[in-house]
């Protein structure tokens, strides 16, 4: 890593010379690491994209090397959106911890927020009443629905298509202004607390969610008007970034992308939290492993999430919505992973204690940062546009990745 | 939880000693006569503190009994801890260790791999590897330990996820992983001196002459 003089800045800018085009400088012993970036053909060229650039949803830089048109290679550059939030768990106690990890994926906080009070309620070996369990799984799925169609609406806006973003964003405001009216906030809620909710649920929650999912039905009518059988939407999606059923499980790929190759595996049913062993629900999968079987996969879940609302809102037990567990929480020494699915894949957090009021370790095992990893082996062969369609069927949230 | 003053939860007290509130004239509490919380500043001493409670015994399951059989002293000890298996092995042996749990017990995904830094101990990293198998839908974890600057066998033959995992644990602890092809920090810039996760790199800690040569400030705080 010691580079001496060659510094961050100087760097940036004789990057894409291979290594001894100028004579006595080697400005890519360490800077480009990965074989196929370094060595160029005559026709070959290495471009940089990112990490100011629309479709990269956030700051990711990709560097493609390229034949003509075609991806012959990649190399993601991750980290601009670092902020330690491992390092702040081990300076904070459990509950002041909690906020943080909604600004992960901030997109869906209240799964993060979810899978983070569940791990430590596993660490504290406590568990959440009922009626809490049976809220989280209501807003949760809220919160799948929301990403999806935030999902929807900037993927199908990367590949050209201008009208979706405009009803999906009116969709989740819907979802948003219930969040808002349980909770206060919109977008990084902190919805929970370890060992259940803060807040009882308002009055017409279950009307708002009643009305929302009643509507929803024909929305989703109306993307699939728009996308599913559109010839340049077609053209676009299929075939491209396909990813093979052994190469998502060699890769640690999960949530959509997985099912999407045809691998039936959701962890709501696999290992049951919150209350989703009381639901019917289907896991969709498609067959094909590309883009246009990841669109109707999650097409499909936005469904299935809008079925599990309805099944919870017709039964929300009464009773306490928080359980015992002291303001000071020391949980004894251990530890514990526990995982949810969140709405871009298995989301993991690995809380070790050593019995004090701080986490000794917190580890978030991100989605989209085990999902993009995924992304060279899906990119290759394509042309310079379908990057960006592929880095949408991704579903990445750098706030997730760089963490 | 501060809404709830109907049933004040008092501190977990060994049921022998509460004479002291009974004798206490000021407890208004009817229902509840031995109401322990208005007490506390009249007892003589505080209770004595609770054994630490362990939730960790050790695990005697066929996966374990197979390991053991096959590995023997790689396996260096097998724990559970609420109801989740954990397996210590030998570092030098993780690679074989790994293809077998891969291959014939099918633990086919690795969901995650990280470590933890004790600086205490002689060898002071765990790496943790949580690994899922889909044909059992269980999962295992896998620790070995590693003193600074020991090598630890990578898992990228064996799972090629661990390419960027392996790549970040590098990067904020500094373990470097043996047959890593590409074992360069991934989250933090090149040129980075030190490694954040470690604990004896304070949360206000940095590298500031990276941070005054490239942001041309003092300080990033």
């Amino acid at each position: 890593m010691g580079e001496g003089e060659s510094g961050h800045r100087k760097r940036a800018i004789g990057e894409y010379r291979t290594a001894g085009e100028v004579e006595g400088e080697t400005p890519l012993s360490t800077e480009v690491t990965t074989e196929h970036i370094t060595q160029l053909g005559a026709d070959e060229l290495v471009i940089n994209m990112g990490p100011q650039h629309p479709s990269t949803h956030g700051v990711l830089r990709v560097k493609l090397k390229l034949d003509g048109e075609r991806v012959i290679g990649s190399e993601c550059v991750i980290g601009y959106l670092h902020r330690g939030v491992e390092k702040i768990g081990e300076n904070r106690t459990y509950q002041q911890f909690a906020p943080y990890v909604d600004r992960m994926d901030y997109v869906a906080a209240v799964s993060n927020g979810l899978g983070y009070c569940e791990a430590i309620e596993k660490l504290l070996v406590v568990e959440a009443p009922p009626r809490a369990r049976v809220i989280r799984t209501i807003l949760t799925e809220l919160q799948r629905i929301a990403s999806h169609l935030l999902w929807l609406g900037t993927h199908a806006l990367d590949i050209g298509a201008l009208t979706p973003l405009f009803y999906c964003f009116r969709e989740r405001e819907e979802i948003l202004k219930i969040f808002e009216k349980y909770c206060g906030a919109r977008l990084t809620t902190h919805a929970f607390r370890i060992g259940g909710l803060q807040y009882e649920a308002y009055d017409t929650l279950e009307k708002d969610v009643e009305r929302f999912c009643k509507d929803f039905t024909s929305r989703i009518v109306e993307y699939e008007d728009l996308l599913t059988q559109n010839r340049i939407w077609l053209g676009r999606t299929k075939g491209v970034g396909i990813l093979s059923a052994a190469d998502a499980i060699a890769y640690g790929v999960t949530g959509p992308v997985l099912r999407a190759s045809g691998v039936k595996w959701d962890i709501r049913k696999a290992m049951p939290y919150a209350a989703y062993d009381q639901y019917k629900f289907e896991i969709p999968t498609g067959t094909a492993g590309d883009t246009y079987d990841r669109y109707m996969v999650r097409m499909e879940e936005m469904r299935q999430s809008r079925l599990i609302c309805l099944q919870a809102i017709e039964n929300i037990p009464t009773g306490p919505i928080l359980a015992k567990v002291g303001k000071v929480l020391k949980p004894p020494a251990g530890e514990v992973y526990h995982a949810i699915e969140a709405p871009k894949g298995e989301l993991g957090y690995y809380v070790v204690s050593d019995g004090t009021v701080q986490p000794y370790r917190v580890r978030i095992r991100p989605p989209s940062f085990v999902n993009l990893e995924a992304f060279d082996r899906m990119v290759r062969g394509h042309l310079v546009a379908d990057v960006v369609a592929i880095i949408g069927t991704l579903d990445i949230v750098l706030g997730e990745i760089d963490r | 939880m501060a809404d709830e003053p109907k049933e004040p939860q008092p501190p977990p007290v060994p049921p022998g000693d509460k004479p002291a509130s009974t004798a206490l004239p000021s407890a208004p509490a009817a229902k509840a006569p031995d109401a322990k919380a208005p007490a506390a500043p009249a007892r003589p001493a505080p209770p004595p503190p609770k054994p630490p409670v362990s939730l960790q015994t050790p695990l005697n399951n066929e996966l374990v009994a197979r390991l053991r059989c096959k590995f023997d002293a790689a396996i260096v000890e097998a724990i559970e801890d609420r109801k989740q298996a954990i397996v210590t092995v030998a570092r030098e042996r993780l690679g074989e260790i790994a293809l077998y749990l891969r291959d014939e017990e099918k633990f086919d995904m690795l969901s995650d791999l990280t470590a933890v830094d004790w600086p205490r101990r002689e060898k002071r990293f765990d790496v943790v590897l949580n690994l899922y198998s889909f044909a059992k839908n269980e999962r295992l974890r896998v620790k070995a330990h590693a003193a600074d600057g020991e090598k630890v066998p990578s898992m990228t033959g064996v799972w090629p996820t661990a390419n960027w995992l392996e790549r970040e644990v590098f990067d904020m602890f500094g373990i470097i992983f043996e047959g890593h092809p590409n074992l360069t920090r991934i989250l933090l810039p090149e040129e980075w001196q030190g490694y954040p996760l470690r604990k004896d790199y304070d949360i206000l800690h940095q590298d500031t002459a990276w941070v005054k040569e490239n942001l041309g400030i003092e300080s990033g705080q």
